[in-house]
């Protein structure tokens, strides 16, 4: 029934009788541009726009309450911030978590993406699902999890570090052990990084493997000579990705204090700053510059990594 | 091979023939897989404790010497009221369990529950040393509870709404603009494709508070319209993934459509969305579990609108109300994740493949 209504609109249409008059090129062109017009019409309206509109904002003093005394007032907000111990520390703590939770993660996940890829593991599809699955918990449910887990009382851990004669630390409300509380409570996200890795593994030609069995080369060898180089490019877009993610980090900061920062500040992530100037503090223009600042920060980043791997990062089809 | 014949037996063995040689192969594959087992583990057992938590009754999390497992005090009726049973060690070294039913500092009175009527036991030292005894028992009461407080039917549909209205409109539009850069040629196309990409490194904070003051000016601040209708415009990520998998598919099939007088609307209706299903299953799984498990725009938009928030929201202000009570937190914790764990677990295997077959641009 459907079918028959749309073979009718179809004929209706123009479009294939060169009624037109477009020649054939035209008209792809054309269906080209209806066909991406609507991430056309996204770009202006939810990325360029507000892009623009927020590097405005940020040379003013605006607030939601108050819209009308909107004043121009350069590159104030930009100048407070160079001095703004909270942003400082926004800043350090999410430098001081990347550092941590980074390297922590990639190698997680590529270990991960090894294990499940072997040849040796029996039921490796049900261990893909099952080191996969806990991406999909909703972070907010995660990090409860994890909070009752790592607690210091009833929680697990500590249960299980002291049946090992130790005493386990307040993970949660110490300044130093919260940073790699949280990289556990990340390890559960590795899941699409893991699936990446996966298909990079799996995209390394096997005589490439067999050659070097034959040149001798241990597992070791293979790996490092091999391996890592063919995968090299998803290893590069993984690293970009954890990096740019960690920057956004706000979820389990705002679940694990109900956004207050504890404790002494110590997962007062940017993003939880900015959150806090934009909307309980209604300071919009100087939000916008804190924005702007994190968008600095990620393309100067993203542009070190990819300026870093340009010479050590192997690309098959021989594009740079 | 041979070169080392009696370095050890395994070796020696393997050197003989195919029978040793499995026997190696299945030695490597059994320790293989005991360590991704044990990993695995020990990866999934915060879930464990989520749900071995979640099914305890509240007091037994203040009681020492409680156990692991949910379980509550076993309790025996002698003369009609209630008593404890005690692990109880006799002088002629058995142990046996009685009801404690006359607390002493320094001697005690039990009683056999199974024979009440014989005579009382009069028992010498601290009772407060003795074990008590536990019986296994599921609690649910956690989850009745969070069940009621939450008002959890609302949530779960406000949640259900806004993940599959968006989830229409993130994958309709996917699908639109993927099949434009996957099948015709225009100007600036590739020029775009780049953008498209770079929109990806976008920190989401460098637009929030233009969208939000435009969002809050058109009076959308409170409604789920902030949450949707950005999804309208297809997302980098799932244009990507589609546009990758549509290229992998002939264009003679396509072209034999157009020839026939098919539209372009027509053959990726027709021709190229069928051939399609796993990778727009995948896209609509990722776009769902992204839906579902947002956070920070319904805090945003939601956090004074109760009749309309989804499940992370009021999850997270349960917990801020009930942090000291771990089993309603771990109850409300596995209420929220139950959906999208069950969508995943019947979507994955469409899932799984195409992200392994297709995610990654070669």
């Amino acid at each position: 029934m459907a079918q028959s209504s749309e073979s009718s609109q179809i004929s209706g249409t123009p479009i294939g009788k060169g009624r037109w008059h477009m020649n054939k090129s035209r008209r792809e062109a054309f269906w080209g541009m209806v066909f991406v017009s609507p991430w056309v019409t996204g770009l202006l309206l939810f990325a360029a726009g507000p892009l623009i509109a927020s590097f405005i904002l940020s040379l003013t003093d605006f607030n939601l309450v108050k819209p009308e005394a909107v004043r121009f007032i350069g590159i104030d907000n930009y100048v407070h911030m160079a001095s703004d111990p909270l942003v400082a520390t926004g800043l350090l703590v999410t430098l001081k978590f990347a550092l941590i939770s980074v390297p922590v993660t990639m190698c997680a996940s590529l270990g991960a993406a090894l294990l499940v890829n072997s040849n040796n593991l029996f039921g490796r599809n049900i261990f893909r699902t099952l080191f996969y699955m806990p991406i999909q918990i909703p972070v907010v449910a995660s990090t409860l999890v994890w909070m009752g887990f790592l607690n210091p009382e009833t929680g697990w851990l500590n249960q299980i570090i002291a049946f090992f004669g130790f005493r386990g630390p307040d993970w949660i409300n110490s300044v130093t052990w919260i940073y790699p509380a949280l990289t556990l409570f990340g390890l559960w996200g590795i899941g699409n990084f893991m699936l990446i890795s996966l298909a990079g593994l799996q995209s390394v030609p096997t005589s490439l493997y067999e050659a070097a069995r034959i040149d001798g080369a241990g597992p070791w060898k293979m790996f490092r000579n091999i391996t890592i180089p063919l995968m090299s490019p998803i290893l590069l877009y993984n690293l970009v990705i954890c990096l740019i993610t960690t920057f956004q980090y706000f979820t389990q900061a705002y679940v694990l204090t109900n956004g207050r920062g504890d404790p002494d500040n110590a997962t007062l992530f940017i993003n939880l700053d900015l959150f806090h100037e934009a909307f309980r503090d209604n300071r919009m223009g100087y939000a916008s510059a804190i924005g702007w600042l994190l968008f600095v920060i990620v393309l100067i980043l993203t542009v070190i990594v990819l300026g870093f791997a340009r010479n050590r990062v192997y690309y098959a089809g021989g594009e740079s | 091979m041979s070169a080392q014949p009696t370095k050890s037996r395994l070796i020696s063995l393997s050197d003989r023939g195919p029978v040793a040689r499995s026997y190696r192969r299945f030695l490597r594959r059994a320790s293989v897989t005991m360590f991704a087992t044990i990993t695995l583990s020990v990866f999934l057992l915060p879930l464990l404790f989520m749900v071995n938590t979640s099914l305890q009754h509240p007091d037994q999390r203040t009681v020492a010497g409680a156990p692991v497992y949910p379980a509550v005090a076993a309790t025996g009726t002698y003369q009609g009221t209630t008593y404890p049973i005690y692990e109880v060690p006799m002088p002629d070294g058995s142990t046996r369990e009685l009801l404690l039913i006359d607390a002493q500092r320094e001697s005690s009175t039990f009683v056999d529950p199974n024979d009440p009527s014989a005579a009382p036991i009069e028992w010498q030292g601290r009772w407060r040393t003795l074990s008590q005894k536990w019986s296994f028992s599921l609690d649910v009461d956690n989850f009745t509870g969070v069940w009621q407080q939450l008002n959890f039917p609302r949530l779960l549909f406000n949640t259900a709404a806004v993940a599959v209205l968006s989830t229409i409109a993130a994958v309709v539009s996917a699908c639109l603009v993927a099949y434009g850069f996957a099948r015709f040629h225009f100007p600036g196309k590739n020029i775009m494709f780049i953008i498209l990409l770079a929109t990806i490194i976008l920190p989401f904070q460098v637009t929030l508070i233009p969208t939000y003051i435009i969002f809050t000016r058109l009076g959308w601040n409170g409604t789920w319209l902030p949450l949707i209708v950005p999804h309208l415009f297809g997302n980098a990520f799932n244009v990507f993934l589609l546009r990758q998998y549509f290229m992998s598919i002939p264009r003679d099939l396509d072209e034999a459509a157009m020839i026939d007088g098919a539209s372009p609307f027509r053959i990726l209706r027709s021709v190229i969305l069928p051939m399609s299903v796993p990778a727009v299953v995948a896209v609509t799984l990722f776009h769902f579990f992204f839906a579902w498990n947002d956070f920070f725009v319904p805090l945003l938009y939601l956090s004074g609108k109760p009749e309309l928030q989804t499940l992370p929201i009021a999850i997270q202000q349960f917990n801020a109300l009930y942090v000291s009570q771990p089993t309603l937190i771990q109850a409300a914790a596995l209420m929220t994740m139950a959906v999208p764990v069950v969508v995943f677990f019947l979507g994955q295997r469409a899932f799984m493949r195409t992200v392994v077959t297709t995610g990654v641009e070669k």
